[in-house]
């Protein structure tokens, strides 16, 4: 029994080329044309996957031509193509679903997008025994991968940094209270994913204060005249702050005095202004912690370097479940083979783990 | 046959230390279960240990240098596995059982397990003081490695510079709420142990109750100006440390001058 993957993603191909191709047809009859006895498509925006396996061996061009099938544009090029096979193959879609594949190193959207793809295999009964077996092993190594190593560990864009600081400077976010300065778009980002995060309390403020108001509907908060914001600073937990201003708005000798009227909790300052809106040395001030836009870059830096790190700790974890694997292979290989997939016993998929 | 149950209890410890610096080494997430349950099993050692040597001497196992120490360990671990699976810092138990581990190897390498000559009799109000002054300086122990933690995050947090530790550790206002909970704990205990200490029945030692009461007003203050937020809590941190380096220090000054007469 062959097993393979032949498939194309962002190591290989640039964005207009991996559009030309898709799982734009099913498995089933994938299955029924290349004579695979099992067969699986992986489709996501940064890799096409196919995953099968068959008594002979399956073309690449032959899996390379059904993907491109259905497309107006011509495709693209198909030497971007990559092939893996046996141990290879098990390999690769560990390293797959685990996110030491994906663009964003140890990201965990790739997982749901894995199981995904194998509960619409499943339904479809194109996955069979060996498959079945592959992908469960699959997502048992992502989950070691995930909680046995730091390989997620770290928010890797500037939005998510500011967030996941909060979250380690405040615990829970739910009755904290957040200013924003300026209505800007990278504002509402920062305010969006704090609100997703459970901030119910923001304030918006800007010198227009019909955008203000505007921002505050779109985040459910309230606006707040721009001459209010400084006393706002005794209250809140959270400034973001992203005016046009030439010159800094918040200083050491504007922030001293409303600190002393605030308790021990601390204040979290987002300034992702160019040029920047908070003077620098706020930062030296106790329980202030000040964050620019290149400070949260440098983390999110530091994170995805952090990841990287782990790479090779999740590449241990991988070889043992691929030497695993190809024992059970080898073993399997020796009894006869069912002369087609058989329709699995387990239960199908949880919604909660899809 | 006590001791072998000590020597079991600082394995289980040894086992938390060796995992978290593996861990540390190999870069991989440290999970507080295991720290947890490691702490527990020598705290369950140590436990039976106390007892053990308790029935031997007929009163509370705290007549020697040795057997305080023990005891200081033993309060460590039982403050730790009240507060931490409660405040959720599990990590704690990373810097818990290092401090534990320590304390009982010095007490078992070190010639300081001196049995008395004669029997000591039993006495209710002072086995009560010694005991409850333990378990305080169990609390100001946990309040220090909770301190030092928050030292490591906030200097982090200021430095933009985020170590893979820094991801483990609790959150900056968790910390700070278990580190004011565990001085509240440890100096009502601390008042408890000096207030009992009147009722012993014996003669006072004037440096020892000095050296009592230094320790009670430094956390006061402390505590005082956390109060009165003359503290900001990065201050109350530091304090911490440096109040129970200067408490385990009177301790073991205490003891020096308690050769004559046993807690």
């Amino acid at each position: 029994m062959n097993l393979f993957c032949v498939g194309i993603s962002h190591h290989t191909a640039k964005v207009e080329t991996r559009e030309s191709y898709g799982a734009r047809q099913s498995e089933e009859a994938f299955r029924a044309e290349s004579g695979c006895t099992e067969a699986l498509m992986l489709a996501t925006c940064n890799r096409v996957e196919v995953y099968g396996c068959a008594e002979v061996s399956v073309a690449t061009e032959q899996i390379t031509r059904w993907l491109a099938r259905g497309v107006a544009e011509p495709p693209g090029d198909a030497s971007a193509f990559y092939r893996y096979e046996g141990e290879e193959c098990v390999r690769h879609l560990f390293r797959v679903a685990a996110g030491l594949d994906s663009m964003v190193i140890g990201e965990t959207d790739i997982l749901g997008q894995v199981k995904r793809a194998y509960a619409a295999a499943r339904e479809s009964r194109s996955v069979g025994p060996l498959l079945h077996r592959l992908f469960q092993r699959a997502f048992r190594v992502a989950k070691q991968v995930r909680t046995r190593t730091d390989i997620t560990r770290g928010a890797v864009s500037v939005g998510s940094v500011a967030v996941d600081l909060a979250v380690k400077i405040f615990g829970d976010l739910r009755d904290r209270r957040v200013l924003i300065l300026g209505a800007g778009e990278a504002s509402e980002r920062t305010a969006r994913a704090l609100s997703s995060r459970g901030v119910t309390d923001i304030r918006v403020s800007n010198r227009s204060f019909e955008r203000a108001e505007s921002l505050a509907g779109l985040v459910r908060g309230r606006a707040i005249s721009f001459q209010q914001w400084p006393v706002q600073c005794r209250e809140i937990d959270i400034l973001i702050s992203s005016t046009a201003a030439g010159e800094p708005l918040l200083t050491r000798d504007i922030l001293a005095p409303l600190i002393r009227e605030r308790s021990d909790r601390p204040l979290f300052i987002i300034d992702i202004a160019v040029p920047r809106d908070v003077a620098p040395e706020v930062n030296e001030m106790d329980g202030v912690f000040l964050y620019d836009i290149d400070s949260l870059q440098s983390i999110a830096d530091q994170s995805l370097a952090l990841r990287r790190q782990h790479i090779a700790a999740g590449e241990e974890i991988i070889a043992e479940h691929v030497t695993d694997f190809r024992t059970w292979f080898g073993r399997a290989n020796d009894e006869p083979a069912p002369a087609s997939p058989r329709v699995l016993a387990e239960p199908a998929l949880r919604p909660s783990e899809l | 046959m006590d001791r072998q149950l000590l020597i079991a209890s600082t394995l289980c410890y040894l086992m938390a230390l060796v995992r978290t610096l593996l861990a540390a080494r190999a870069r991989i997430a440290l999970h507080g279960r295991f720290n947890f349950f490691a702490i527990g099993a020598g705290f369950l050692f140590q436990t039976a240990f106390l007892s053990v040597r308790g029935h031997a001497l007929g009163r509370c196992p705290l007549t020697n240098l040795f057997e305080v120490f023990i005891f200081l360990a033993w309060s460590v671990a039982l403050i730790y596995l009240m507060v931490g699976p409660t405040y959720r810092l599990s990590l704690m138990g990373a810097f818990t059982a290092p401090l534990v581990f320590a304390l009982q190897t010095f007490a078992l390498l070190a010639p300081i397990d001196v049995p008395h000559q004669t029997r000591l009799p039993a006495n209710p109000w002072l086995e009560f003081h010694a005991s409850v002054s333990m378990i305080a300086y169990g609390a100001f122990a946990l309040a220090c490695v909770a301190g030092v933690m928050y030292l490591v995050q906030e200097r982090q947090l200021k430095t933009h510079q985020l170590h893979s530790i820094f991801y483990h550790l609790p959150p900056l206002t968790n910390l700070f709420a278990a580190i004011t909970r565990l001085l509240w704990l440890g100096f009502a205990l601390y008042s408890a142990g000096l207030i009992s200490g009147f009722f012993t029945g014996g003669p006072l030692p004037r440096l020892k109750m000095i050296c009592a009461f230094g320790v009670w007003l430094f956390y006061g203050a402390i505590l005082q100006g956390r109060h009165l937020r003359w503290f900001a809590p990065k201050r109350v941190a530091a304090l911490c440390v440096l109040a129970f380096s200067a408490a385990i220090s009177v301790l073991w000054a205490i003891n020096f001058v308690s050769q004559s007469r046993p807690l």
